[in-house]
């Protein structure tokens, strides 16, 4: 015969479930973020006292809008690959890539997004699944990997980040 | 050790008839997918129904053929208007000519109710075609294509846009068809329609033959993926007609296009020559000015929706 007292203690373990298992995938989501290197090109980087370090004050907000560039050095020869100062902008073969806003903000960011279009979008390489091509430096070719439970994980903690508005130029095609 | 042997028995057996079950790859040449008579490459099997759909997909000004395949006796359960239900064993081929044959695509469902996306390259002679690489080819050298070169896609890419409909195969629709209904029905290879539509063949609700057009094109080249029921009805982006609610759907659109901002960036995107920007991202890399056109006047003039930039 159970004692009456513990009937309460049950029911709350049970009604608090979910809400321990949404910590555990928002702690697994930071964890799998932070030792992925989504802030090395994700989140502007600045010049710190100690050097070059990543603005966490607009973290993983991508390319910032208002920090226009020059042209792209030419992809020649054995240095083929430049990266912008903050290392959101890449240049290469491929032409200029910059780093998408992953905060959660609907106009700009990923705010709109479901779980299906980010984890589709890892999966094949193309802007939620469908569009145009994610590019380098992205590393589609490993990240696609991920388990369904690790994006999952991902994508809810990205969806819980501070939200930064902040329009990223669309990706530039190799000069002719 | 009985107990092992039974084991071992039954194991066999469930083996052999997962392995019968199983389904075969797809033939290396296009000549065993059926389209064809034994022996020829350009005589199309009678059984073979060719087809066109009233809004096409603008494919780099490809001169396209397009044709059906059902099983014997199988037909198409048509009771839900917009998502017409194909039984296993249909096939659908469209074959693709830049100056000559370049590509044929074979959509096929197969027996558990899975679609397969495949492509055949023809060779310059036209006598044959290969099964494509799972990975695509980036630029085929065809002489008649946009600058040379002609882009065979990967079976991701056929995904990317087949997989944003509900119903994979594109094309073959009780809108796209509708002058054809009574012709297929009459068949009795498509059972179930509602007599309303047999009535009154579907027709996308517009003002003007011209703005009928411009739905129809915004249907045909962005509604499998932009469309308020697929994986991408988020971004609130509705292009897809439909037969049964043509009004609603219609309606749809023009909200859609009404919201800030998106009127230019259709636009943009349709008519822009950087590939990571242009819309639809797959297949393309010629605009399609004469569309494109429609497309701007149908926003300009009758939609009176903004083309340029937003302060």
């Amino acid at each position: 015969m159970m004692p009456r007292t513990a009937l309460p203690l049950i029911a709350a373990a049970l009604l608090a479930a979910p809400a321990y298992a949404d910590e555990a995938k928002l702690a697994r989501g930071k964890y799998l973020v932070t030792i992925a290197g989504c802030n090395d090109c994700h989140t502007p980087w600045k010049m710190g006292a100690q050097g070059p370090e990543p603005d966490m004050s607009r973290m993983l907000s991508g390319h910032p809008q208002d920090f226009a560039l020059p042209p792209a050095p030419k992809p020649e020869g054995p240095w083929t690959v430049s990266a912008a100062v903050t290392n959101t902008a890449w240049a290469g073969p491929w032409g200029v890539s910059f780093t998408a806003n992953l905060t959660p903000d609907r106009e700009t960011g990923l705010g709109k997004w479901t779980q299906r279009n980010f984890t589709e979008t890892i999966r094949t390489g193309r802007h939620m699944g469908r569009g145009r091509p994610i590019l380098p430096p992205m590393p589609i070719p490993m990240y696609k990997h991920f388990t369904d439970a690790d994006l999952e994980a991902i994508f809810t903690y990205l969806q819980s980040i501070p939200v930064v508005k902040n329009r990223v130029p669309e990706p530039l095609p190799p000069a002719k | 050790m009985r107990v092992l042997a039974l084991l071992l028995r039954v194991l066999a057996l469930l083996w052999l008839a997962g392995a019968a079950q199983a389904t075969p790859p797809p033939p290396q040449h296009l000549d065993d997918t059926g389209l064809f008579e034994a022996g020829s490459s350009t005589a199309v099997r009678p059984e073979n129904l060719a087809f066109a759909p009233q809004y096409e997909l603008w494919s780099d000004g490809a001169a396209k053929r397009r044709w059906l395949y059902l099983p014997p006796g199988a037909s198409i359960d048509a009771s839900r208007p917009d998502a017409w239900e194909f039984p296993p064993g249909t096939k659908a081929w469209k074959e693709f000519s830049q100056g000559r044959r370049v590509e044929t695509r074979l959509i096929e469902r197969l027996p558990d109710g899975a679609w397969r996306f495949v492509a055949y390259v023809w060779n310059a002679e036209g006598t044959q075609a290969v099964l494509a690489p799972e990975a695509g080819i980036a630029a085929l050298p065809v002489a008649g294509a946009p600058r040379g070169r002609y882009t065979i896609p990967s079976r991701s890419d056929c995904l990317a846009c087949h997989e944003g409909a509900e119903v994979p195969l594109l094309g073959f629709s009780a809108l796209q068809l509708a002058r054809e209904l009574e012709r297929l029905a009459a068949s009795g290879r498509l059972r179930n329609l509602p007599a309303s539509l047999l009535a009154s063949p579907p027709r996308i609700a517009a003002p003007s033959e011209s703005a009928r057009a411009a739905l129809g094109y915004l249907h045909a080249n962005c509604g499998h993926c932009h469309n308020h029921t697929g994986p991408l009805a988020a971004t609130g982006l509705a292009f897809a007609q439909q037969a049964a609610a043509p009004q609603a759907s219609a309606e749809r659109t023009l909200h859609s296009l009404s919201s800030a901002g998106t009127s230019v960036d259709v636009v943009r995107r349709v008519r822009s020559s950087n590939p990571y920007v242009r819309m639809p991202p797959v297949g393309v890399s010629l605009i399609d000015a004469k569309n494109v056109a429609l497309i701007e006047s149908w926003i300009r003039h009758d939609l009176r929706l903004p083309l340029e930039p937003y302060p």
